[in-house]
C-alpha cells in the first residue's frame, strides 16, 4: 500500500463484497435445492388411487405423479393408465 | 419446562464448543439449572474447554446403553453451582447414538428439572450433528463472517428445518438464532470482512449476538475455563449480552463498530 493509498483509501472493490455477491447465489441454489416440496406427492398418489378405485379398476402403478421444474413455475403432471374397455 | 437448545454451524473450527461452554455458563450465572452435552462422539473437547477433562468417568454412550446412569456421568462444573457437562464418548462409534437412546437422556434430564440442556453439535452434517439437533426447541448458529462458514450455516439451517423431530411432526418450528463468532470490527470496516448485517441478510436468522475475534478464546482453553468467566474481556461481555438477549433482555450490539484513526495517525502513526 502506497502512502497515497494509506491517506485516501484505494479504489480497489472490496473483498467483501465480492463475498456477499457470491454467497447470495450460492446460498439461493441451495434454498432452491433443498425445497420440501416432493413430500406430499407419495400421499397424494395414494389418495388418487383410492379415489379412482372407486370408479374404475386400476393398479396402483399405473397412477404415476410427478413434479417437475420450468423455469420459473412447477407442473404436476399425472399420469393414469385406464384399463382396456371390456377386459373387466 | 426444559428447553434443549442445539449450538450448531455445520463448519468446523467456528466456534461451537467454546460458545456452548460460555453459553451454558452464562445461563448457569443466571441461576438456571444447565446440561451442556457433547455430541461429538470420536472427537470430544468439550471436557477440555470446560476444563474437567480429568474427572470424566462416564460419558453420553455409557449412558445410552445403559452402562451407567445420569447421575454418576453428569460432571458438576466447577465455577457454576448450576452447571453439569455430559461429555462425549471418545473410544465409540458415532453409530452408537440412537434417536432412542438421545430421546431417553434428554426425557431424564427434563425429569431431573433442569431448565436448559444445551447441545453441542460436532461439525458436519452426519449422524452425531443430525441426533444434536433432532430434539431442539432452539438453536444457535454459529457463523464466521467467512463465505465456507456461511455456506455451511445455511445448509445446517435447511436440515434443522427438515430433519428435527418439530419438523417432522409439524410443530412449532425450532427457534433459530444467529451467532457471529470471531469479528473483525476493523476488517469490517476495511472491506476485507462481511459484516455482521451482511452475514444476516444472508441467512435471514435473527441475531443474538456477535462475539469479536479476541485472544482470551485462547487464553480461556488453554486454561480449561469458558472465557465467559475472563471478565474483563471483550468477548466475555460479548457472551454475556448475547446470554441477556436469549433470556429476552434488550442489548445494544457492542464491540462491532471501528474507530478510524485521523489523517494525522495514518500518516505518522503506522498502519
Amino acid at each position: 500500500m502506497s502512502w497515497l493509498e494509506k491517506i485516501f483509501g484505494s479504489n480497489q472493490p472490496k473483498s467483501a463484497q465480492l463475498a456477499k455477491e457470491r454467497l447470495t447465489l450460492v446460498i439461493a441454489h441451495q434454498r432452491s435445492d433443498n425445497q420440501p416440496a416432493p413430500d406430499f406427492l407419495p400421499a397424494l398418489q395414494k389418495e388418487l388411487i383410492d379415489v379412482i378405485s372407486k370408479y374404475v379398476k386400476v393398479n396402483t402403478d399405473d397412477i404415476k405423479v410427478q413434479l417437475e421444474k420450468k423455469g420459473n413455475y412447477e407442473v404436476l403432471e399425472v399420469n393414469i393408465v385406464m384399463p382396456e374397455v371390456g377386459r373387466q | 419446562m426444559t428447553r434443549i437448545v442445539v449450538v450448531t454451524s455445520g463448519k468446523g473450527g467456528v466456534g461451537k464448543t467454546t460458545s456452548s461452554a460460555s453459553f451454558a455458563s452464562g445461563l448457569a450465572l443466571r441461576g438456571f439449572k444447565t446440561a451442556v452435552i457433547d455430541f461429538d462422539v470420536g472427537l470430544r473437547n468439550l471436557d477440555l474447554i470446560m476444563g474437567c477433562e480429568r474427572r470424566v468417568v462416564y460419558d453420553l454412550v455409557n449412558v445410552i446403553q445403559g452402562e451407567a446412569n445420569l447421575h454418576q456421568a453428569l460432571i458438576k462444573d466447577k465455577h457454576c453451582e448450576n452447571l453439569f457437562v455430559l461429555p462425549a464418548s471418545q473410544t465409540r462409534d458415532k453409530d452408537a447414538l440412537t434417536e432412542e437412546g438421545v430421546e431417553k437422556v434428554l426425557n431424564d434430564l427434563k425429569q431431573m428439572g433442569f431448565d436448559y440442556v444445551v447441545c453441542d453439535s460436532p461439525a458436519g452434517i452426519e449422524r452425531g450433528a443430525v441426533m444434536a439437533l433432532t430434539f431442539a426447541d432452539e438453536a444457535l448458529i454459529v457463523t464466521n463472517p467467512e463465505v465456507s462458514s456461511i455456506r455451511d450455516s445455511d445448509r445446517i439451517l435447511g436440515i434443522l428445518q427438515s430433519k428435527s423431530r418439530r419438523a417432522k411432526e409439524g410443530q412449532e418450528a425450532v427457534k433459530e438464532h444467529l451467532v457471529i463468532t470471531r469479528y473483525s470490527a476493523k476488517r469490517v470496516d476495511e472491506g476485507e470482512m462481511l459484516s455482521y448485517k451482511d452475514v444476516q441478510e444472508l441467512l435471514r436468522v435473527p441475531l443474538l449476538g456477535v462475539i469479536p475475534e479476541s485472544e482470551t478464546v485462547l487464553q480461556a482453553s488453554n486454561a480449561g475455563s469458558p472465557v465467559i468467566h475472563n471478565k474483563e474481556s471483550d468477548a466475555a461481555e460479548a457472551y454475556e449480552d448475547l446470554v441477556a438477549r436469549f433470556l429476552g433482555e434488550t442489548r445494544e450490539m457492542r464491540f462491532v463498530s471501528y474507530e478510524k484513526p485521523g489523517i494525522l495517525k495514518r500518516i505518522f502513526g503506522g498502519a
